[in-house]
């Protein structure tokens, strides 16, 4: 368990750390309301920036929570298998992110997952959904493969119709020719 | 709300701007149209009058308007100078008309019924023989004032050209806004536009039912693809395909009893039949490849599809039991989106040349294949039911837009929809 966990948090660093450096315009998830977020006074008395108004609290303290969208981001990036252009063969580089989920599904028997699999926009959209299958079957029958029993995990797709990256070139392409794994 | 305009060589183009000022002044009238683009030379195009219709103004609706503007973008007839009291009952004076150069002349007019309905009426002349040529008395609601103008210019447009017009019909399309999709149902033109669904997640693949009642389309709302059943005039809808996997382009057999649908439940995508209701269903395609996007041919007895069984997707053709595949396109490495014509002559389809994408169109006896579009990112051909015309999804100026032409590619129209992606549009049925 723990080497899985560490797998897992590894290929989640990993990804969190090439999705930083990407300089395309990843679209954040409803970031933290960073803006929302009011320079309110804190601590005792009266400090230098101190009193402004009477009714205004001096110990109130605004949260900003990063974790709730970092925590999302960080599982989502660590889900994702990327395939080459018309392609459905996973990767060796995604044979640990296999073989960890594989680990988790088979000790745990109840446990349930969606492979989605994703194209990019080129092509028609009902070709498109039936390649996006193709790559989420490629992905269950490698869980399948590995022990992971056939009601456990359902492959469905996306199609190109929920591109991860809207860009119309080939770094947001390569960004969309995907399949999530996702927890039911 | 998109609605269709022509866009016309300069003289034609000032006279439509001068009708769109005055539709701006109507209840209801919308900016975004769509527009005719004439290509080609040589086109002979009937010249015709529709002066406004006797108390047209009390119905809310410029009924002569919408006839001109309905055969105008038929790419058939050109309008000339309609200005005149003409309705039905009127004894016309032919050789005035033909010096203003119409072959063609429409009278018509709108009265108030004790019922509150509107009976709308008209009468067609050929001016050049000086001949009466037939009218007729249309009586609807308010609700239904442009049909009856689009039931006018249907019976002019068959009367001067021996072809039924699909003026009156109606088509189906996405639309998307940011994160929402809308499957709309609007008139031919573009015009009266209605909602059919709204939804946060995608929406695909329309399919009107021969009687036009219902469209069936594959719809994400639970997390995967799912083909639905909805019924227009209730909006009533249920899933009919939902099996493990992914369910999806639903395609109704001619006598509107049987669908043919795409399910991954067995493993890889393949084609099934099932009733209408979702019952009875039975797998027709047996390969290890992607077989999708069925079609049934007019008389119901085959289906064409598209696989990749060969190694790259192409066109194939199969006995709606099932049974061996004829493979039926050749050129190129990947060709999609089969459409067939109501004659069963034309097969309309996909083919992507290099990173180009262009609807062609094959003549199915001969095998002869033709470009009709001149644009270059084409989804998703549909035929009108006359067979007249193909309507599709391209892009154009970094939007999803739609597009209508004529089987020789000559004349086109664009559905324009400011800050709204236009897609999977399909041609209602004859009849409503």
């Amino acid at each position: 368990m723990n080497t899985l966990r560490i797998t897992l948090m590894a290929a989640a660093v990993a990804a969190a750390v090439l999705a930083a450096g990407c300089s395309s315009p990843v679209k954040l998830n409803d970031g933290a309301p960073v803006t929302d977020a009011k320079p309110t006074p804190v601590g005792p008395g009266s400090g230098a920036g101190g009193a402004q108004g009477s009714g205004t609290s001096q110990s109130g303290v605004t949260t900003v929570d990063l974790s709730k969208s970092q925590g999302a981001d960080a599982s989502k990036l660590g889900r994702v298998v990327y395939f080459d252009f018309d392609s459905y063969v996973v990767r060796d580089e995604f044979r640990p992110l296999i073989d960890g989920y594989a680990k988790v599904l088979t000790t745990a028997k109840a446990k349930k997952m969606v492979v989605e699999g994703h194209t990019d926009e080129r092509g028609g959209r009902e070709y498109n959904l039936a390649l996006g299958q193709r790559r989420a079957e490629a992905v269950a029958k490698s869980l399948a493969l590995l022990g992971v029993g056939n009601g456990q995990v359902e492959a469905v797709s996306f199609g190109e119709e929920r591109p991860a990256n809207e860009g119309h070139d080939e770094s947001a392409w390569a960004k969309n020719r995907r399949a999530e794994l996702k927890d039911r | 709300m998109p609605i269709l305009i022509p866009e016309v060589p300069p003289p034609a183009r000032r006279r439509l701007l001068g009708a769109l000022l005055v539709a701006g002044a109507w209840p209801g009238a919308t900016l975004a149209q769509f527009r005719v683009e004439i290509s080609g030379v040589g086109a002979t195009q009937l010249p015709i009058a529709v002066p406004r219709f006797r108390e047209e103004d009390k119905t809310g609706q410029s009924l002569a308007g919408i006839v001109r503007a309905d055969l105008e973008r038929s790419g058939t007839f050109r309008i000339v100078d309609s200005t005149g009291d003409v309705d039905e009952t009127s004894r016309p004076d032919y050789p005035q008309w033909r010096r203003r150069g119409a072959d063609a002349l429409v009278g018509g007019s709108a009265a108030r019924l004790a019922d509150g309905r509107f009976d709308v009426r008209y009468k067609l002349w050929d001016v050049v023989k000086g001949s009466d040529l037939g009218g007729q008395a249309i009586a609807v609601v308010s609700n239904d004032l442009r049909l009856a103008a689009h039931r006018i210019a249907d019976a002019v447009y068959e009367k001067l050209t021996g072809d039924k017009g699909v003026f009156s019909t109606r088509i189906a399309y996405v639309t998307k806004v940011a994160n929402r999709y809308t499957l709309r149902i609007t008139d031919a033109d573009g015009e009266g536009g209605q909602v059919a669904l709204n939804s946060t997640q995608p929406i695909i693949s329309p399919a009107w039912s021969p009687d036009g009642r219902s469209l069936a389309y594959v719809s994400f709302e639970s997390g995967k693809a799912v083909v639905w059943s909805q019924d227009v005039g209730s909006g009533n809808r249920r899933a009919i395909a939902n099996f493990t996997g992914s369910n999806s382009a639903p395609a109704w057999s001619p006598d509107g009893s049987t669908l043919a649908v795409t399910l991954s439940r067995d493993g890889g995508s393949q084609i099934y039949l099932m009733d209408r209701e979702g019952g009875n269903v039975r797998r027709i395609t047996n390969s290890s490849a992607i077989d999708t996007e069925p079609v049934f041919t007019a008389d119901g007895k085959s289906i064409y599809f598209v696989s990749d069984r060969g190694g790259s997707p192409q066109i194939y053709r199969v006995a709606s039991n099932g049974g061996p595949a004829d493979r039926v396109t050749f050129n190129g490495n990947y060709n999609i989106s089969p459409a067939l014509s109501p004659d069963g002559r034309t097969l309309a389809y996909v083919n992507r040349n290099g990173s180009e994408f262009k609807v062609m169109t094959m003549d199915i006896a001969g095998g002869s294949v033709q470009p009709v579009s001149d644009t270059a990112d084409d989804e998703s051909p549909s035929f009108a039911p006359n067979g007249k015309l193909i309507i599709y999804a391209t892009r154009a100026q970094g939007r999803d837009v739609l597009m209508t032409t004529t089987l020789d590619g000559r004349i086109r129209t664009r559905l324009l929809s400011s800050g709204v992606d236009v897609r999977e549009p399909v041609w209602g049925p004859f009849g409503r």
